[in-house]
Parts: structure tokens; C-alpha cells; sequence
């Protein structure tokens, strides 16, 4: 083997991390895991939770497929993924019923879902089939943060615009706006803004990066 | 009567899984570009909820829930397995599909031709999961209920699809903005159906 043995940081593993970030942002260019992206991003609270919550179940399953790589016959590697996800899964809901109750009831069928979602089917397909665990790691974290990141915006948003508050905090009534004359605005609440906030932020993305443009 | 009545309704536009939940907006984004696919996408969704949903209830009621088991001996009468519902629904829906696909290729080759491609992308939708963890938390009282609310999703799907794939037949030939052209105007054109589904809040029947 004349390959040279690699860092653990080295430029490629770090464009790992750092590419899904933005340019190959799981929910805005590769437009996997929008269900859940969108239904919880009313409040902050439960949008951090369900991001930390992806972030483990990714990271994990990403590992595991990886070193179980070339154990799983090709035809049966769905099932084997749906398992592992599902184990992972139950595992954090467990942990989430344990120790944040509250938000655990919030984010009521949220939490299954994360199974379904398509961002963790994806990357363990594309990436961790075929690469080594620490590689899938690093994939599954950077892929995992690029998910968080739109999740926290999209919330940070809605809550500040729609409520006025941020972690339940009432940040404008202590600005003083209220006294201004200034209201919160209901509809961003409601569950159709979250997508137009969601096609704002690609519209921004894509502004700014215009290889990303669709013809 | 009335009851059932209600639930369907409800399921379809009140609750739609699109509009208000969000389930299943991977197919939803990713096969909506004609109507003709779409329209095989959203069969093959009602076709998979009306057959889970009343599946995985059965299992909820005589496996999972709390006290389910006594039907075993009064011995099992307290053990609560609930926190295998996850991993039990899902394997439910993969290997019901995986049935599905096969009974369907060999009964009728035409409806396979048109919902066969759909059949292993739906293992994966969140709308059949969804439902069926929808239909847990509701508790619905009856099988007859359950798969009413299964159908009655599955349709609410379908309309949300074949509308948005008809739309965007259309939007080709209009000037959209560079940045927001495919999937940023779509999300935006979801976003304004959703709040004319909105409309509905509040029917009550």
C-alpha cells in the first residue's frame, strides 16, 4: 500500500465537515428531511432538541453502517438500516421521555420520524456504504449540523416574528416595541410560513452561490 | 355514521398530511414534476395507508399497549411494550410493501407497470409512518375507524400532489426569479396552498 496514511483532520476529512454546511446543505440542495425540518420549528426549545436528537441518531448510524459495511448482503441493506435507525431511535426517545418530558410531548410523532427521515436513509446510502467509520463520522456531523443550523433559523424566526419571544424569553416587549405599536404576526405560526420562510432561505442561498441555480 | 363521516373529512382537509404536518414532503418534492407520476405516487400512498394503518392498529391493540397481552393470561395483563411501537410499525410497513409489490407484479402486470417504481419509495415516506404513529397517539376506538383515517390521509395526499404537479406543468412556461426557480418556488407555492387549506379550520361537522 503506497497510500499515504491520512490525518484525522486533513483537508479532505474537513471538507467532509464542512461542505454540508452550506453548499451541500442536507435540506436546501440535496432536499432531504424537509417533513420534520418544518413541523417543529414553531419554538426554538424543541427545534434544538430535535436537531441534537438527529445529530446522535446520524453520527451513530452512519458509524455502525460503515463498520457493518461489508457484512450486509445488498439485497436485505434496507431493512438492516431501517433496524439500526430504528434502535437508535427508540433509544433516544427514551432518553428524551426521561430527562425533557415536556418537550418530548411536543414533538409527540416527531421523534418516530426521525426513522423515516430521508436525511439519515440518504447519507447511510451515499456515504457510509462505501467509507470507512471515522470518514462516515465526520459525514454524519457535518450533514447533522447543516440539518440543525436551517432548523434553528427557520425557528429563530417564527418565533421571534410570530410570539415575540425567544427560548420563551419575551425579548420585544423588554425592547419596548410594544409600546411602539408594534404586533406580533400570528401567521408566522401558523404551518404554511415555515415553508415560505424555508423557500426564503434557499432563495438567499442561492442568490449568493449561482452554480446552485436549477435551469 | 357521523362519526366516520367526520374522521374522513377531517383526515383529508382539516389534517392534511402535507399542509399541516409536513409528512412525506420528500416524495411530495421529489415526484411532483408531471402530473402522470404523480398521480401513480399518490395511488400507490392511499393504496399503503388504507392497508397499515388498520395492520399496525390490530398490533397496537392486541401487542403494544399497556395491558394488551391479557388476551395471553392474566399474567402478561401489565406488561406495556409500547416502546417497541417504532421498530414494530416500521417493519410492519417495509415488509407490507415488499408484499404489496410482489401480489400486485403477479395479480395484475398493467398496475404494476403504473405504481411499481413507487412501491420501495414508500417503505421510506414519512406519511406511512406518520399515520400510523398519528393513529396510535389519536387512539381511534374501532378498525373501522383506523382505516378510515387511513384512506381519508392517503386522498388528502393525493390532492396535495396532483395540485402541486399541475402547478409546476404550469410555472415552466412563467419567469421565475433565477435563485427561487425548482425547488425554492415550490416551497413557496406549498406554503400559499397551505394557507388556503387553512380555510377549513374550524369545520365542524
Amino acid at each position: 500500500m503506497s497510500e499515504k496514511k491520512e490525518s484525522l483532520f486533513s483537508k479532505k476529512n474537513r471538507k467532509l465537515l464542512k461542505d454540508p454546511l452550506n453548499d451541500n446543505n442536507p435540506v436546501t440542495t440535496q432536499v432531504l428531511g424537509i417533513c420534520s425540518a418544518l413541523a417543529i420549528t414553531v419554538q426554538l426549545k424543541p427545534a434544538i432538541v430535535m436537531a441534537l436528537s438527529v445529530l446522535v441518531v446520524l453520527s451513530v448510524a452512519n458509524v455502525v453502517v460503515s463498520l457493518m459495511r461489508n457484512l450486509i448482503p445488498s439485497r436485505i441493506r434496507i431493512i438492516v438500516q431501517l433496524v439500526v435507525i430504528a434502535t437508535l431511535v427508540i433509544l433516544v426517545d427514551q432518553v428524551l421521555k426521561a430527562f425533557v418530558y415536556d418537550v418530548s410531548k411536543e414533538l409527540s410523532v416527531f421523534v418516530g420520524l426521525i426513522i423515516t427521515n430521508c436525511i439519515i436513509m440518504g447519507r447511510l446510502e451515499a456515504f457510509a456504504l462505501g467509507n470507512k467509520p471515522w470518514k462516515s463520522f465526520l459525514d454524519g456531523l457535518g450533514n447533522a449540523f447543516g440539518y440543525g443550523w436551517i432548523l434553528i433559523a427557520v425557528a429563530f424566526f417564527r418565533e421571534l416574528l410570530g410570539a415575540g419571544t425567544l427560548f420563551g424569553y419575551p425579548v420585544l416587549e423588554k425592547l419596548g416595541l410594544y409600546e411602539m405599536g408594534y404586533e406580533n404576526n400570528g401567521m408566522m405560526i401558523l404551518p404554511p410560513m415555515a415553508l415560505i420562510t424555508v423557500g426564503i432561505i434557499i432563495w438567499i442561498q442561492r442568490m449568493k452561490n449561482r452554480d446552485l441555480i436549477e435551469s | 355514521m357521523q362519526e366516520l363521516v367526520n374522521i374522513f373529512i377531517k383526515s383529508i382537509f382539516i389534517d392534511n398530511m402535507i399542509f399541516a404536518y409536513f409528512l412525506g414532503m420528500c416524495s411530495y418534492l421529489a415526484v411532483s414534476k408531471t402530473v402522470k407520476t404523480s398521480v401513480g405516487m399518490g395511488f400507490a400512498v392511499i393504496f399503503v395507508l388504507g392497508i397499515t394503518i388498520p395492520i399496525n392498529y390490530l398490533l397496537e391493540k392486541y401487542v403494544l399497549k399497556q395491558g394488551a397481552l391479557t388476551w395471553l393470561g392474566d399474567s402478561f395483563a401489565d406488561v406495556d411494550l409500547s416502546f417497541l411501537s417504532f421498530i414494530m410499525f416500521i417493519a410492519v410497513i417495509a415488509s407490507m410493501v415488499q408484499l404489496v409489490e410482489m401480489i400486485v407484479e403477479k395479480i395484475s402486470p398493467a398496475l404494476y407497470g403504473s405504481l411499481g417504481i413507487f412501491l420501495p419509495l414508500i417503505a421510506v415516506n414519512c406519511a406511512i409512518l406518520g399515520g400510523s404513529l398519528f393513529m396510535q397517539e389519536r387512539a381511534y376506538n374501532s378498525i373501522v375507524e383506523a382505516t378510515v383515517f387511513g384512506l381519508g390521509s392517503g386522498i388528502g395526499w393525493f390532492l396535495a400532489i396532483v395540485a402541486i404537479a399541475a402547478i409546476r406543468e404550469k410555472i415552466r412556461y412563467s419567469h421565475v426569479p433565477g435563485p427561487l426557480r425548482g425547488l425554492g418556488i415550490t416551497f413557496i407555492i406549498t406554503g400559499l396552498m397551505g394557507i388556503a387549506f387553512m380555510s377549513f379550520m374550524g369545520i365542524k361537522l
